[in-house]
């Protein structure tokens, strides 16, 4: 599929991705998981509400659910940080992904944020070194994981819950380096050309399944997901459920060979 | 009162006299472009010689000048000497983004490197390593598709040939113009550190200014032991970003070596001469079969 060949543009789609009405991860919870039970805490400095962690169960099988939350009031999106977690998210979600492997149970990260929070005090508890750490230990985690861009993944705060099995994203979610508008002023030194860089960045999930980056599109309704979310859920519903299953038999060698060489063929250079 | 106005003029005179002889100076002798160099610390003007003797380091304040990812192996590796590896890879355009290759034909040209990685195996202290630098004149130094095969595919030698590693950061971040494939190398080189670590191997990252974005964010920070470089800028976004975000002046220590040693992020603050010292006694700690 190419991005070109539809008339829907980059830009539309990242509008279609950012829309006020757009279900947020909470809400997609609540339809695929109903039983979806929060644990707080990262154990080291505090709970981070911009990743909600917690248990749950798909088609019977327990399995641990870290999302990241936008919120979807000015009330919720203040609490939630616009869903830009701090390193102690980070954090709390290592401590979940390590439980789940203790208790055999596949992880299902849920991946909505415009990226990791710029802050004072983010880097002063290591940003970057929260993040690094996940990406290291996501690639040896000894269970099943699978990755879902809701709506935005913003760089390496996204990717810290993304080194996974299978990765889907919604047909009109984004997943990129760096939000257009930032895009826009770093290299066009004008932020007021993000549709231009919408374009150029190749973001849309029609992209980045063409480039091998995701593994599957879960269908919307052609005004968007929050016109017709209940169709896209049950979609996506039916491809967790079905690509759990297949992972959970795997051997865990396997699974890790598998995982490890997905990562290291993404790349284009010559030689 | 006579007295005190003839002195005053042989004083004047002399002064007229030298301030002649300098310009005369001046006019006659040619300098050479690049002979001195201005610190942009201190603002003295210093010897460009005095400077690349001292290993890049400013003689009058001590401050760390940039070094190209070529002299910086050079200057830890016995004899300054190293082997050089996968210096094949190149860059494409991935995303075909305008004007992309054209710019690194010019940073190719400016710094005879391919990319902004060089990778290899040296010997410090008698000792064999794997060896990598990023090279922060070829594009600040960041991270697209053909630097992170180039850290990997090093990395997976280390682990293959139960080598310590050594990788010297000093990067903008990922390479906007690759766009999410810059992005996965982050993951890539992160799961290669992962395998070389289960190995029981050593990784020693040296992270000099500036290391910040997804370079910070990945292998720069994950190493057994972390080393700042006296001087260097650390941190993942940029200031100009989180002043925006906050609205608010930020620390004067912030994202420094200082900051991050206090935060608990790095081992330790390593002037670049005791930089060879240090990974020597390391290595040394850490060798096998002892």
């Amino acid at each position: 599929m190419d991005n070109r060949e539809h008339d829907i543009k980059a830009w539309d789609r990242v509008q279609l991705a950012r829309h006020n009405k757009r279900p947020t991860s909470l809400e997609l919870i609540e339809y695929i998981f109903p039983d979806f039970l929060e644990l707080h805490g990262d154990r080291l400095f505090s709970d981070d509400a911009a990743l909600v962690c917690g248990l749950a169960t798909l088609n019977g099988r327990p399995v641990t659910v870290i999302a990241q939350e936008k919120g979807d009031c000015v009330h919720e999106r203040i609490k939630r940080n616009f869903g830009m977690p701090h390193p102690e998210g980070y954090r709390k979600a290592l401590r979940l992904m390590k439980q789940a492997e203790k208790f055999n149970r596949p992880v299902i990260f849920i991946i909505d944020t415009p990226g990791a929070y710029p802050g004072v005090g983010a880097e002063e508890r290591g940003q970057a070194s929260a993040i690094a750490v996940n990406l290291a230990e996501m690639s040896t985690c000894k269970v099943p994981l699978v990755s879902v861009v809701l709506s935005e993944g913003g760089s390496g705060g996204a990717l810290a819950i993304g080194v996974s099995d299978r990765i889907m994203m919604f047909e009109n979610a984004i997943y990129s380096i760096l939000s257009p508008e930032g895009f826009a002023s770093i290299l066009y030194k004008d932020s007021s050309l993000a549709s231009k860089a919408a374009d150029d960045m190749k973001l849309t999930a029609q992209d980045l399944l063409h480039y091998g980056i995701i593994d599957h599109i879960v269908p919307e309704d052609p005004h968007g997901l929050h016109c017709n979310y209940a169709l896209s859920f049950d979609h996506l519903k039916h491809q967790l459920d079905h690509d759990v299953e297949f992972l959970m038999k795997l051997p865990v060698a396997e699974l890790l060979k598998k995982r490890y060489e997905k990562f290291r063929s993404m790349g284009q250079f010559a030689e | 009162m006579n007295n005190f106005l003839d002195k005053r003029k042989v004083e004047l005179d002399t002064f007229k006299q030298t301030v002649r002889n300098r310009k005369i100076i001046a006019t006659k002798i040619n300098i050479p472009d690049g002979l001195f160099m201005k610190c942009e610390i201190c603002s003295e003007m210093v010897l460009r010689e005095d400077v690349e003797k001292n290993l890049g380091v400013c003689p009058q304040c001590d401050n760390h000048f940039r070094v190209s990812a070529r002299n910086r192996i050079k200057m830890v590796c016995d004899g300054g000497r190293f082997e050089e590896m996968f210096a094949s890879i190149q860059t494409v355009n991935p995303l075909e983004f305008p004007g992309y290759l054209e710019k690194i034909t010019k940073y190719q040209e400016e710094t005879k490197e391919f990319d902004a990685f060089v990778a290899g195996t040296g010997v410090i202290g008698t000792m064999k390593i794997a060896i990598g630098a990023l090279d922060s004149y070829f594009m600040m130094g960041s991270m697209g598709s053909a630097v992170g095969e180039k850290v990997t595919r090093l990395i997976e030698f280390a682990t293959e040939t139960t080598l310590p590693l050594v990788i010297f950061s000093a990067s903008g971040g990922a390479r906007m113009q690759e766009g999410i494939f810059s992005l996965m190398q982050m993951a890539k080189t992160s799961a290669a550190l992962k395998r070389h670590s289960e190995k029981g191997l050593l990784y020693i990252s040296v992270l000099t200014n500036p290391t910040t974005g997804g370079v910070a964010a990945s292998f720069a920070t994950l190493g057994d032991i972390n080393i700042a470089e006296s001087g260097a800028l650390i941190g993942f976004a940029g200031q100009r970003v989180i002043k925006q975000t906050i609205n608010q002046e930020l620390p004067k220590d912030f994202q420094t070596a200082e900051f991050q040693l206090a935060k608990g992020f790095v081992d330790m603050i390593v002037s670049r001469k005791d930089l060879k010292a240090t990974l020597v006694k390391l290595l040394r700690f850490h060798k096998r079969g002892v």
